[in-house]
């Protein structure tokens, strides 16, 4: 094993291999984080709608869950960037394809916006899913004197959710969402059928300019183990600082 | 908006078929292989002997904290490389198919493991000491007495393990294995229809996952083949109109 290569000059980019590896973490962070943001605004927004006393946002909420949980990320990423330009009005489609804003220029980018933004939304919806079941597992774990002492003390059914329901429910499932977390970013890996050059990406091309798969393999695994650890330690303060006094703490801390 | 031609799935329906083959025989040569070294991980996990407990957690750990895509590169690249040193013979070539066989079964049973240790902690500490008790040993209490109850607790989420499993193996996509997803993007290519056939994997993905969710909800709630039915009938008696310290 020998991971002096590593500070070699690469064929492009103007940078080594380890620079390479770096653009790679860059640009898995960037997917994660852009499709966390809508994950956890629009998953918050569906797992509220999957509890309240409504039929049809109820309904809504429920299709949109199972839609995009029972089909593949991998079908869904070609769906997002191979199917939608071709469905949606032909001069939208092109400008997606062709004229929308280029990241060529940008440092680092062998591809265009329309590639990240296919990424982006492919994972921050299919998120949103998985986010929405957590985020009603959490209201529905709060017991149900918690709503009814709410709506008697006057408040309306949406000011019970903000002041009463949703800070404990957040509070009570930073776990599994700092889970959830966890898995867009393992799963922004997918982006690499599209031709965002992530993390997985750069690793395997790196293997095939230098045949040293082993070592640089290794080097990608050992990113992706230090930020899961990173991520569940920062998480785990926030967790013990925004604890519910005699709550949380009762699983057996 | 273009023009949809949906005949071309017609067409195509033999290609799509055999992927659709592939898929399957990956998913259940995964989800056994997952399920049998899944249990001996657990079990390696839940042992007191620090030589294996380590480094099945580790194990474990590492799985679940690459990129499934990751851990399919990386047996895609090794299998090739340690069946040479096992078998010692220059130039055998492993085909893609068992080495993507080989990746699925180890990651899921990274996956599987954590599953069937939560199910055998579920299974209350007198059992395997009532069973130590009777003479068994190790193996006996284990196969006996308390894996069949762990297994009983554990179908639901397994059976929806199962679901995930079946989507994941079109990530075989990526080491261009002509599985489901990989036949319709061959059959794509040759037609240059590829719109049409994208759409039909994902009705297809969706109907039979929808299906198959449903199905486990159901064996989940009628069929309720753990001991929650015996503790269902308690909470009756517990219910409305039955005294607190009635009874016997």
């Amino acid at each position: 094993m020998d991971f002096k290569f590593l500070l070699e000059q690469a064929p492009s980019g103007g940078m080594t291999y380890l620079g390479w590896m770096m653009s790679g973490l860059m640009w898995t962070m960037l997917v994660s984080i852009s499709a966390w943001i809508i994950a956890f605004v629009l998953g918050s927004i569906i797992g509220v709608l999957r509890t309240v006393p409504l039929r049809i946002p109820r309904l809504i909420a429920t299709t949109y869950v199972e839609i995009f949980r029972n089909i593949p990320l991998l079908v869904q990423m070609f769906l997002w960037y191979f199917v939608m330009p071709e469905i949606v009005p032909s001069e939208l489609g092109d400008w997606l394809k062709g004229t929308y804003p280029n990241l060529i220029a940008l440092p680092f980018a062998q591809f265009s916006l329309w590639e990240f933004s296919a990424a982006v939304l492919c994972l921050g919806l299919y998120t949103a899913s998985r986010v929405a079941e957590q985020v009603r597992a959490g209201i529905e774990s709060l017991p149900k004197g918690q709503t009814n002492a709410g709506l008697a003390m006057g408040f309306t059914l949406p000011q019970v959710y903000k002041y009463v329901l949703l800070p404990m429910a957040f509070r009570i499932i930073i776990p599994p969402m700092t889970s959830e977390f966890l898995t867009i970013f393992k799963n922004s890996s997918t982006a690499l059928t599209i031709g965002i050059l992530e993390l997985t990406a750069q690793s395997r091309q790196i293997s095939e300019y230098t045949f040293r798969t082993f070592e640089s393999f290794t080097v990608a695994t050992l990113i992706y183990i230090v930020i899961t650890l990173t991520v569940i330690f920062i998480m785990r303060l926030v967790e013990n600082k925004v604890a519910v006094p005699g709550y949380v703490s009762q699983g057996g801390h | 908006m273009g023009e949809f031609d949906f005949s071309i799935i017609i067409k195509s329906l033999p290609i799509l078929w055999s992927g659709l083959l592939l898929s399957l025989q990956l998913f259940g040569i995964a989800l056994a292989g997952g399920i049998f070294f899944g249990t001996l991980l657990a079990l390696a996990r839940l042992s007191s002997f620090k030589l294996l407990s380590y480094p099945a957690a580790g194990f474990v750990n590492l799985i679940r904290s690459i990129p499934f895509i990751m851990a399919i590169f990386w047996f895609y690249f090794l299998t090739p490389v340690l069946m040479q040193k096992l078998t010692g013979q220059q130039g055998e070539a492993v085909g893609p198919f068992t080495s993507a066989i080989v990746a699925f079964i180890m990651v899921e049973s990274a996956y599987y493991s954590e599953i069937i240790r939560a199910g055998i902690q579920s299974v209350p500490r007198g059992q395997p000491w009532a069973a130590y008790a009777l003479g068994l040993n190790y193996w006996q209490a284990m196969g006996f007495v308390v894996l069949p109850q762990a297994f009983r607790n554990m179908i639901p989420i397994m059976l929806t393990q199962a679901i995930i499993l079946f989507q994941d193996t079109s990530l075989v996509y990526v080491v261009g294995l002509k599985d489901f997803l990989g036949a319709a993007s061959k059959a794509g290519q040759l037609t240059g229809r590829i719109v049409e056939l994208y759409i039909f994997v994902a009705i297809v993905f969706l109907v039979i996952c929808f299906g198959a969710s449903k199905l486990v909800k159901y064996i989940q709630v009628h069929m309720d083949p753990t001991r929650q039915r015996a503790l269902k009938k308690d909470v009756t008696l517990n219910g409305p109109g039955w005294a607190p310290g009635g009874g016997i």
